[in-house]
């Protein structure tokens, strides 16, 4: 492998359970693969499948029972809560199916938010802020809250607040799933410039077609398992 | 500062729920510090008492009144600077509900053992000259619009029949802590009555009042003068003003202790409401939490938010309260004078309402806090949607 094709993630044998109440229930089973830099990666299944969790284990909100992932040149698994918070605010950009704004905070606010666990000067987070949502479209939006707002026009936010901090992956769980349509394909355009333009590596998980037809590569996940086939999208 | 932004705004996020549960801190606050203004007027004749005033008395009970012989005696124990003397009288002004202390006294020595008793020179030559004259506080006499020269007529209840008194002064308090609402006459102009009606109670006093040299030597003057009538028919019973004091209020301990464990159940009560608005805040914001905790806060971050909103909520509240607490005072102290003439909110009561504040909010964020700081993240963000 050379060094222009080394994974930014290297997910190996990684297993996960729940415990509910005195009941183990598995959810992963011996999960193996790279995403390579750059790349923006559909991960698909039915409910119940275990995308979301791979996905929250993938971006260090969630604890893995064994095995590694390797984010650049950081084994996530082995950090501390303390450690694994201040990589997740350096590394990570979310983007989720409800936005999850800060009800209380304007736009420009919500995405300065992140900003606020990094050395940035108030006017340097401010001028970052602004620059993220005038990326996103949503310049004349910064001092109106998320109540005041469409659901497209908060997940734009929330796109600008993911990615304000210029992290090293985007993580999107099912982010077109409260859309209307017009609005989802705004932001899977968004996305698929994100991934284009910038050279971000996306992993989103989603079980409609069309958002994972935007991505390039398509993973399927069945009862926890994945499968070993690779989708490769023919756009 | 953005995480003060956001607990500002989230304790006003819901401004029905907010404004209820500020109402609800302002008006327990406000009862708090009004009950607490009560136990406060109950010891305030404890506080405003000297060091240096003695208070002599039958050792048997007060109701035994003392030879007035015993003045001359007790003037001649060392460290003993003034004698006085008085007794009450009970009387009643038109009815019963009209209640306000009145005292016969000996007037020249019993105004100069109580210097925050402040009386014009004139009115007090006055009193001194008219055998019937009567001296009383400023708020008595705003209260019964009685002007110097009215005669004022009180029925005697210890000594029968109608007592007319000529007002001859009004005295002022030195400071707010004076009660203003007594009624003081010549101890002479009883006695004399009393020779007539019933001589064998004639020439005594219910009480000598004492001023010593100085407050350290009180207790030993206080052990002199009683050595000096042991085994006399009277023996006496001497002690500080704020002994004696402390002595009439034992009898209402149990009203006070009464009214002091309803001022802590209040709080108590109150403490629960706070504590089910912020379970109920923080629940709805678990989402929240959990996605500032993944963009990288920490428990500490979302401690301070929890702590921070409680405390906006219960601060304003007690702020409310407490500014509530000083009309309600007034108001409360000009209905009810008669009972409680001394009705100040003290610094003391704001200070606890203070304390109040700061342990309703942290009994109230501690267990919502625990949990917000706790909850996987993974399971607090499913709970948004």
């Amino acid at each position: 492998m050379t060094e222009q094709t080394k994974p930014i993630v290297e997910i190996r044998n990684l297993y996960k359970s729940y415990q509910r109440e005195s009941l183990v229930v598995p959810v992963l089973f011996d999960i193996t693969f790279d995403i390579a830099a750059g790349e923006f990666l559909a991960l698909m299944g039915p409910s119940g499948s275990g995308k979301t969790t791979l996905l929250n284990l993938i971006a260090g909100i969630d604890r893995a029972d064994s095995g590694s992932i390797h984010v650049g040149d950081i084994d996530i698994t082995t950090l501390t809560e303390t450690e694994l918070a201040a990589w997740r605010a350096n590394s990570v950009g979310f983007i989720f199916q409800f936005y999850n704004l800060i009800p209380v905070l304007q736009a420009v606010e919500n995405v300065e938010l992140p900003l606020h666990l990094t050395v940035l000067t108030k006017k340097q987070r401010r001028e970052h802020a602004q620059m993220a949502l005038s990326m996103v479209g949503l310049a004349h939006r910064m001092d109106h809250y998320p109540g005041e707002m469409s659901g497209g026009e908060q997940q734009r936010v929330a796109i600008a607040r993911a990615i304000v901090t210029d992290p090293t992956i985007l993580v999107a769980d099912e982010p077109t799933g409260d859309l209307d349509r017009v609005s989802a394909e705004e932001i899977l355009s968004m996305m698929e410039r994100l991934n284009r333009d910038m050279g971000k590596t996306i992993i989103m998980v989603t079980h409609d077609p069309r958002a994972a037809a935007r991505a390039r590569i398509l993973r399927h996940l069945d009862k926890g398992y994945l499968n070993d086939a690779v989708g490769q999208n023919p756009l | 500062m953005l995480l003060a932004k956001i607990l500002f705004r989230n304790a006003f996020h819901n401004k029905l729920r907010s404004s209820l549960t500020i109402l609800g801190i302002a008006v327990a606050i406000l009862a708090f510090g009004l009950l607490r203004t009560v136990i406060s007027s109950f010891y305030a004749g404890v506080e405003a008492a000297s060091a240096s005033r003695l208070v002599t008395r039958n050792a048997i009970s007060i109701i035994f009144p003392l030879p007035i012989s015993y003045a001359g005696k007790i003037h001649q124990v060392e460290g003993v600077k003034t004698v006085s003397w008085g007794n009450w009288f009970g009387g009643i002004y038109i009815d019963e509900k009209n209640f306000f202390p009145n005292f016969c006294v000996e007037p020249v020595t019993y105004f100069s053992l109580y210097p925050e008793f402040v009386l014009d020179e004139k009115q007090k030559k006055d009193f001194l000259l008219d055998r019937k004259g009567a001296v009383v506080g400023r708020k008595l006499a705003a209260k019964y619009k009685w002007k110097i020269g009215d005669t004022i007529t009180l029925k005697g209840t210890i000594y029968p029949g109608n007592w007319d008194f000529v007002l001859r002064g009004i005295y002022r308090g030195r400071d707010q802590t004076v009660d203003e609402t007594q009624f003081f006459f010549q101890w002479t102009y009883l006695n004399e009555a009393v020779k007539k009606i019933a001589p064998v109670f004639a020439d005594k006093a219910g009480f000598f009042m004492i001023g010593v040299n100085r407050p350290d030597i009180a207790a030993d003057t206080a052990v002199r003068i009683d050595a000096i009538f042991k085994n006399s028919l009277a023996e006496t019973l001497t002690e500080t003003e704020k002994a004696f004091n402390l002595g009439f209020l034992a009898m209402a301990e149990a009203i006070v202790t009464a009214i002091q464990m309803v001022s802590f159940v209040i709080i108590l009560i109150i403490m629960a409401v706070v504590a089910n608005t912020m379970a109920m805040t923080t629940r709805e914001r678990t989402g929240d939490y959990a996605i500032m905790k993944t963009l990288g806060f920490g428990a500490k971050d979302i401690t301070l938010l929890i702590f921070g909103e409680a405390l906006v909520l219960t601060m304003t509240g007690t702020f409310i309260g407490a500014s509530l607490t000083f009309p309600a005072a007034r108001i409360f102290a000009a209905e009810l004078s008669t009972y409680f003439p001394i009705f100040l909110v003290s610094r003391t009561t704001l200070y606890l309402d203070l304390v109040a504040a700061l342990l309703m909010a942290f009994s109230a964020a501690i267990i919502p806090a625990r949990h917000a700081v706790r909850i996987r993240i993974a399971d607090g963000l499913r709970r948004i949607g």
